[in-house]
């Protein structure tokens, strides 16, 4: 782990020399995030969203956990409780507020990340880890949201329970049988509200295990960088602490600005009208959709209105919405091009700005209501998504002429590297 | 683990460390056990899941129709799930006797969605066969959809009036429960 040049922890007094001896926990500290770990000295600002999406987590953790205290899982009182929370205990509203536009503001965060990742290519090797593992957050911090949406037990959180396990039913033969199990019942309802609170208390505690396997297997090359040449020598790195820790703390209050202003100023804007008429099984809402996060997924879900040859619509459906992100789990293998960075890949470039403009209107189409031309869009707006993975990457590494590669990151900030191999002649990828 | 398998000629065990020796069985046969019995601790962990004794004993249920006019629809719950009952007019009835069977979807007439001598009478459960919202549609002034009989808002299903779906990403027509008439005016579902 880590540079041959990272600074060794010392403890300096009596005290943090016997606790080093027994628990080295400042040890672990000092070498996972502060002086002595190395990190590239040109990181850029998509740098930060690591480090704000657990801080998202921690705050989410939090306000959960003292939501529960005054909330109960019942399907007869669970939306007066959620309002008993809203206007009679003390800062509950602040506390919901914060709990709900906290669920938004992560996946905004997680996105960013997200989309740094696919730019600056950081799943390729050696750090396919720690990609699958962010996945696996990913998949975990859907399912927690999902969860978390139905708890207030509002309509849209009724009608988004009783459409997402519907998704289980598209299964051939079994779906049905596994959609009741699911929901312990025919319909949402107490047992279903009542798992779906204790999975939503344990499933944070478990992304937080993942994470901490995701920074593990993240400390082994360590970070990436803007330019994707990897770390060559001392004078391309600077210790964690203070450097990094500064940037960071200067993103989260940046962060925190935004949140705070949402949070004060628009708390209902991210949310959804409907979720605060109390949850009726007869009456489904007019426009029913998840929170806003989901909707590129629920695009591609609606996208399939037909059959085809013998697999029902409904199946291609939830099948293609699983398969937008299961694809992403090949994607180290995939994109065969050795260059990383987004920078040094013209054609890259613009295939990538493509798919985040296809992503961003699939979210459009996804809120939109299910009507012409949102549909067709949709349609056109999944093919591309799923082209822009399977076909168009594998043929854009094959034919891009990549432009030249810095010899070192020293070299990309001063203009020159003297550590070292003379000169330095530019590395030209292999074609 | 297992080496080699060798036997003395005369087949007694050959010495400690090859052939299958007493501790191989004992691994095995621990390991089988364990294994089965952590498999069936996983049945009651499972199936705790599924709907409670409670939930499974909903008795059915009983609806007067007596007040509801041709044309008329009305929703009842059974099982905490919607059911749409609906009096079809003569030209309803036609509408759905002229569809040609074998170009649906799910290929079903009306005189297979109904009891004998009461085709009139359309009883559906009121969940979209796609995921599960309440089509529109029984209510009065409620959106029908493209074929006069139910519309799902939520992905957009249009259902006829034999409530067999047309058009929209539904999979099958909805779903017809078990029910009988106790009397001309009462309908016993489940
Ligand atoms: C991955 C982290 C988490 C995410 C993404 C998340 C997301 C959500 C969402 C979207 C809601 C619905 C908000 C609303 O519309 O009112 C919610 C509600 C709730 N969550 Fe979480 N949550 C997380 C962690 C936790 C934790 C650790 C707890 C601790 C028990 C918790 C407890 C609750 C409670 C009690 C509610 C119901 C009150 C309410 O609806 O505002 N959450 N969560
Ligand atoms: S649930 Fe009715 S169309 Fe999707």
């Amino acid at each position: 782990m880590s540079f041959s040049w990272a600074k060794h922890y010392e403890p300096k007094s009596d005290l943090t020399k016997w606790l080093d001896q027994r628990l080295p926990l400042p040890r672990l500290v000092y070498g996972a995030i502060g002086g002595g770990y190395p990190v590239p000295r040109n990181l850029n600002y998509f740098w930060n969203f690591g480090v704000l999406a657990g801080v998202a987590l921690v705050m989410q953790i939090v306000t959960g956990i003292i939501m529960a205290m005054h909330y109960a899982p019942n399907a007869l009182v669970a939306f007066d409780s959620t309002e008993h929370i809203m206007r009679d205990v003390n800062w509950g509203w602040m506390l919901r507020y914060a709990h709900a536009n906290g669920a938004s503001f992560f996946f905004i965060v997680v996105y960013i990340h997200i989309f740094r990742g696919l730019y600056f290519s950081s799943y390729k090797a050696p750090r396919e880890m720690i990609w699958l593992l962010g996945l696996v957050i990913f998949l975990l911090m859907m399912a927690t949201a999902f969860m978390g949406y139905v708890l207030p037990w509002g309509q849209m959180s009724f009608w988004g329970a009783k459409v997402i396990t519907g998704l289980f039913g598209a299964i051939p033969l079994v779906g049905e049988p596994i959609q009741t199990w699911l929901l312990g019942g025919f319909a949402p309802d107490n047992a279903a509200l009542n798992r779906f609170f204790s999975l939503h208390y344990l499933l944070p505690f478990v992304t937080a295990g993942v994470i901490i396997l995701h920074i593990w297997a993240l400390h082994i090359p360590g970070s990436s960088n803007p330019t994707g040449v990897e770390v060559k020598s001392e004078s391309d790195t600077v210790p964690f602490h203070p450097y990094y820790t500064a940037k960071d703390g200067f993103g989260l209050g940046v962060f925190l600005i935004l949140f705070c202003s949402v949070l004060f100023f628009a708390p209902n804007f991210l949310g959804h009208a409907d979720n605060y008429i109390p949850a009726n099984p007869l009456s489904t809402p007019a426009h029913i959709v998840p929170e806003w996060y989901f909707w590129p997924f629920y695009a591609i879900l609606r996208a399939f209105t037909f059959d085809f040859f013998i697999v029902p619509a409904k199946l291609l459906g939830v099948l293609a919405m699983f398969a937008s992100i299961l694809l992403l789990f090949f994607l180290p293998w995939l994109d065969r091009s050795p260059v990383r960075s987004g920078n040094y890949r013209p054609l890259f470039k613009i295939f990538f700005g493509i798919l985040v403009a296809d992503v961003l209107l699939l979210g459009y189409l996804g809120g939109a209501p299910a009507e012409e031309p949102y549909v067709m869009l949709s349609q056109l707006g999944s093919a591309y998504y799923f082209a822009h993975f399977l076909i168009i990457l594998p043929i854009i590494s094959k034919i891009e002429k990549p432009k030249p590669l810095p010899y070192s990151i020293t070299e990309s900030v001063l203009g020159k590297d003297s550590s070292g191999m003379a000169g330095g002649p530019v590395l030209q990828p292999a074609e | 683990m297992a080496e080699q398998v060798t036997m003395n000629q005369d087949g007694t065990a050959a010495i400690e460390s090859d052939g299958v020796r007493r501790r191989d069985f004992i691994n095995i046969a621990a390991v089988s056990f364990a294994g089965v019995g952590g498999a069936t601790v996983l049945i009651p962990l499972i199936t705790q899941m599924a709907p409670s004794k409670d939930v499974l004993a909903q008795a059915s249920t009983e609806v007067d129709v007596s007040a509801v006019e041709p044309g008329q629809a009305i929703k009842t719950v059974w099982r905490k799930q919607p059911m749409f009952i609906r009096n079809l007019t003569p030209a309803e009835i036609d509408a759905a006797n002229k569809v040609d069977v074998g170009s649906l979807r799910d290929p079903q007439t009306l005189a297979e969605r109904t009891l004998e001598g009461k085709t009139n009478w359309l009883v559906t459960l009121g969940v979209c066969t796609h995921l599960g919202c309440v089509p529109l549609g029984a209510a009065q002034g409620e959106v029908k959809g493209e074929f006069g009989g139910y519309f799902c808002p939520c992905h957009g299903s249009h259902y006829d009036t034999a409530a067999r779906i047309r058009k929209g990403p539904a999979p099958t027509n909805l779903v017809v429960p078990e029910y009988e008439f106790l009397s001309d005016t009462v309908i016993k579902i489940g």
